[in-house]
Order: structure tokens, then sequence, then C-alpha cells
């Protein structure tokens, strides 16, 4: 299983602060890919880390993983 | 700690001693405020939401960054979360080095580093309406997923 993040305008529109779902071999595209069939979000222009470091697209999930999607950053 | 978020209200001078040391020569604070007017259109309070354990270490990271590129200087950042009014402080930012100029520029680069790379976002409540600030306007794009490596 990996774990999902929400945040931000993401969270609202998913309505989830998480989700846990067998993605294991998949890479962060397909994954993208299957969350925005899954849910009303778009995720192009989302950055995306994986275990608390931002990653690219290919990178390839491992069980026990944590993906989170981070929207634009609007901090300081 | 260094480089941390909080609920509170943040204190300017507990961020500012983190970097006194014997060898600097000048401390810059940057003090970021929520703003009341932007383009025009009033903001009655904030909510900034992080994604708390890769925002420390993104803040981490920048003030290791800076530790790289300016010989001798310490970092201090704190950056609040939850509800803000108008005025209250949002982030501050404590560089001390050697020599002030370097203190200057150090200080610069973390808050536009912040804007780039640590995941904390502002939702802005107005007086009809809300928006999270970054997102629906589409003004940031990144091409890869991953923003700029800094150094």
């Amino acid at each position: 299983m990996i774990k999902i993040l929400y945040f931000a305008s993401l969270k609202e529109k998913t309505k989830l602060e998480s989700e846990q779902m067998e993605a294991a071999g998949k890479t962060i595209a397909e994954l993208r890919t299957l969350l925005m069939e899954r849910h009303p979000i778009k995720l192009d222009g989302v950055m995306t880390a994986v275990n608390e470091e931002f990653t690219d697209e290919e990178t390839v999930l491992n069980d026990g993983d944590t993906v989170a999607f981070i929207p634009p950053v609007s901090g300081g | 700690m260094k480089f941390q978020l909080t609920e509170e209200p943040i204190n300017v001078t507990d961020v500012m001693n983190k970097v006194i040391q014997r060898e600097a020569g000048a401390v810059t604070l940057f003090v970021g405020t929520v703003r009341e007017l932007t383009n025009g259109k009033k903001t009655l309070y904030l909510i900034y939401e992080a994604y708390e354990e890769m925002a420390v270490k993104k803040i981490a990271q920048i003030g290791r960054e800076i530790q790289e590129k300016w010989a001798g200087a310490d970092v201090a950042i704190t950056h609040r979360t939850g509800k803000l009014d108008i005025s209250d402080i949002a982030v501050v930012i404590a560089v001390s080095t050697p020599h002030r100029k370097d203190a200057y520029e150090a200080n610069r680069y973390a808050i536009e580093r912040i804007k780039e790379i640590v995941p904390i976002w502002k939702k802005e409540h107005w007086e009809n309406g809300e928006e999270w600030v970054g997102n629906q306007l589409e003004t940031v794009r990144y091409q890869s997923g991953r923003p700029g490596e800094g150094i």
C-alpha cells in the first residue's frame, strides 16, 4: 500500500486529507492519471513529493511510500 | 530549534536571538506580515496550511543552502500556520553574517526560496469569497513536478 496526501485546494476537492491505495510499481505519472479519474481534481502543474522529498514523473512507487501532491506553494 | 512552524504568534526577538554569534557583525530580519489590500481587494483574514514535516525539512534545507553560499552565516526561520489577521506576522527570517552585505543578500534568498520550495499554502478570505493563492489563477506552473534545486 502507498499513502497519498492532499493539501489546500486538493484536500477540499477530494474531501480527503489522505487515502491508501495499492500502487506499488506504478510511476507518479500513472498514479496521477488514476487519481484524476477517481477524483474531481486536476494534477497538471502540481508538484509531487515522495517521502517528503520532491520527485519527478518517472519515479516508481514502492510499498510503504507516502506520496504528497503539492499545489503551487504560497508561504512567506 | 532554528527552523520551525508554529500556530502561536511569533516573537521576533526570539528568532533573532537564535542567530546571535560572536563572529557576526550583522543580523538582518525579514518580517512578513498579512497585507490588507491586494490589487484593490480587501482581505479579512488568512489561513495558512502546511505539510508540516516536509515544510520543516525544506526550511532547514534553505538554511543549509545559505551556509554553503555565504561563509559564516547562521540562519533561523519561523513560519506561522493557522488563522492570521491583518498585520499579524506570518514569517520571520533572521540571518547573521560577519559582514552586512551578506546578511542582506542571504535573507532575501531565504524568502524567495520559501516561496519556491516550502509546502505552505495561504487561503485568502475576502468580504465576498475565499481562494487558495497560487492555485486557481495558475500563475505558477512547474514543468517537471520538481522545483529548482537552488545551488
